[in-house]
């Protein structure tokens, strides 16, 4: 009887080991993937509030580009789509499909509707980012692929043509990227031509920046307006001088 | 035999529809458990992930809500945690878990819980959604993610079919289902006055305890050679105990009718 329950318990131990190696190789295998989400997406936390994690969207998508994120996609709320461009780029169909199917609104039409019509040129799914250092245009050699491959040409991405003073008889095309236009859906990154395209997409709040209000721009009709109320008065605090002198930074 | 082939391939079909719709395009069922359409025209919602979004929210898209009542009315009226047996794809699992646990024998339980422990675990996913704004059990969902695994033909469903085998074969008898799922719980509670339920009729029983040999959610059966009685909404309308019986004292009726009679 002993020896019949000690099987027992090492079946039972056999099983429960089998679970959690399964377990840790989901989790071992996990890989940070960029949040890059649909057209039309809410806010981050407000997508992942929305979202009911159907996959309707993905479904709804021609291209394959939308994929639900797994255990194995850190960083992405699991069951929530998201794509990876340089794998397949958002193809920016004029119907956007995704955003129609969503039943909870997590993509929510709204965001791109301008005049009672859908225009998928407002998507602000991400923004592209030139790694200039690694793009061959900046070599000096004549390569317009992101350029070209860009649905927005010469409004999201520009081609800044410059001397190349070291031959003394080139020009540069150096590709710059419009973060007011970039809808960031990846096309420029999978007609890069380096083995690692050296134009990435990257989530939009992880590069915009943000100014303060404090700035006023004279080209700007009625940016001035900011100084009206403008407290002139000057505060200086006189001891700030001492503490840095006497403070214990010095 | 007759109600697990059925199940079974209620189960499958849905599975394989699923598969169907979004790998293929055969427009009759899209998306997945969480939320689907069929035929391209009805939406369907899960009740309780939308419950979780709305206290996650406090705003859920109208589409979904019209699909979530149409589920719930459908439960809530007609068949009660009809969900849990005969369409959650995890059933599959948690049975073949059982199977195994049965054929080599385990008896002892290493995690004894309380099978209530799913209502305090469903309370406290609807606290979490209120509280961290996030759609709590959704984000962990087993059923979520395996049924998204399945339905998208992706590896990690084979994990999470051998992981949830084990636990069910090992760890505990009818843990994730009968003590855990909080899914399982709100169905329970939304069905308490659906109408198709199983009857006994005490009369007829001889007290064999077949059907509590076979059972899943054996305290649901506590009636049985006492009173003649409809069994409660825990029940998952799996049919088992209706095939075990051999003496004609289980059987589905309809709720409404037997109180008349």
């Amino acid at each position: 009887m002993q020896r019949r329950d000690a099987i027992k318990t090492g079946f039972s131990l056999v099983g429960l080991l089998a679970a959690s190696s399964f377990v840790y190789k989901e989790y071992a295998n996990a890989k940070p993937v960029l949040k890059l989400r649909p057209p039309a997406a809410l806010d981050e936390d407000e997508f992942l509030t929305r979202c009911i994690r159907c996959g309707l969207c993905v479904e709804a998508c021609p291209f394959d580009t939308l994929k639900l994120a797994e255990f194995k996609d850190s960083g992405v709320g699991i069951g929530t789509p998201f794509f990876t461009p340089r794998d397949i780029p958002c193809f920016m169909c004029e119907d956007i499909p995704c955003v129609v199917e969503c039943p909870t609104e997590a993509l929510d039409p709204k965001l791109v509707t301008k005049d009672g019509a859908l225009d998928i040129n407002m998507a602000k799914m991400g923004v592209a980012v030139v790694d200039e250092k690694n793009c061959v245009a900046y070599f000096g050699i004549q390569c317009d692929a992101c350029y070209r491959a860009c649905p927005l040409i010469d409004k999201a991405l520009l081609i800044d043509y410059k001397r190349n003073e070291r031959t003394g008889k080139h020009a540069f095309l150096l590709p710059i990227v419009n973060s007011d236009y970039c809808t960031g859906c990846g096309k420029c990154e999978i007609a890069c031509i380096t083995d690692k395209a050296a134009i990435t997409v990257l989530p939009r709040d992880m590069v915009i920046g943000k100014v303060g209000n404090n700035y006023v721009k004279g080209w700007v009709e009625g940016d001035d307006a900011k100084l009206k109320d403008a407290d002139t008065k000057m505060h200086l605090d006189s001891k700030k001088g001492m503490k840095y002198l006497n403070g214990d930074e010095l | 035999m007759k109600f697990t082939i059925a199940r079974r391939v209620v189960q499958l079909a849905i599975l394989g529809l699923f598969i169907a719709g979004n790998i293929y395009g055969v427009n009759i069922l899209k998306g997945n458990l969480s939320s689907s359409e069929l035929f391209g025209v009805i939406g369907l919602s899960d009740p309780y992930a939308l419950l979780q979004l709305f206290l996650a929210g406090f705003s859920v898209g109208s589409a979904s809500v019209i699909g979530a009542l149409i589920v719930v009315i459908f439960y809530a009226f007609i068949a009660p945690r009809a969900f849990c047996s005969w369409v959650c794809p995890i059933n599959i699992l948690t049975d073949l878990g059982a199977y195994i646990r049965t054929k080599l024998k385990i008896g002892k339980n290493i995690i004894n819980i309380s099978s209530n422990s799913r209502y305090y675990l469903f309370a406290l996913s609807l606290i979490f959604s209120f509280t961290f704004g996030i759609a709590a059990f959704e984000s962990v969902s087993y059923i979520g993610a395996f049924t998204r695994g399945v339905v998208y033909l992706s590896g990690s469903a084979i994990s999470i079919a051998i992981i949830i085998i084990c636990i069910e074969a090992f760890l505990g008898k009818r843990l994730i289902c009968g003590h855990l799922c909080p899914l399982g719980a709100f169905w329970a509670l939304i069905s308490r006055y659906s109408l198709i339920r199983i009857y006994h009729n005490s009369k007829n029983c001889t007290h064999c305890n077949k059907c509590k040999a076979v059972c899943p959610e054996i305290q649901v059966l506590d009636i049985i050679g006492k009173e003649s009685k409809n069994i409660r909404s825990e029940c998952i309308s799996c049919g088992r105990c209706v095939e075990a019986c051999n003496d004609d004292a289980l059987n589905f009726s309809i709720l409404k009718f037997r109180r008349e009679e």
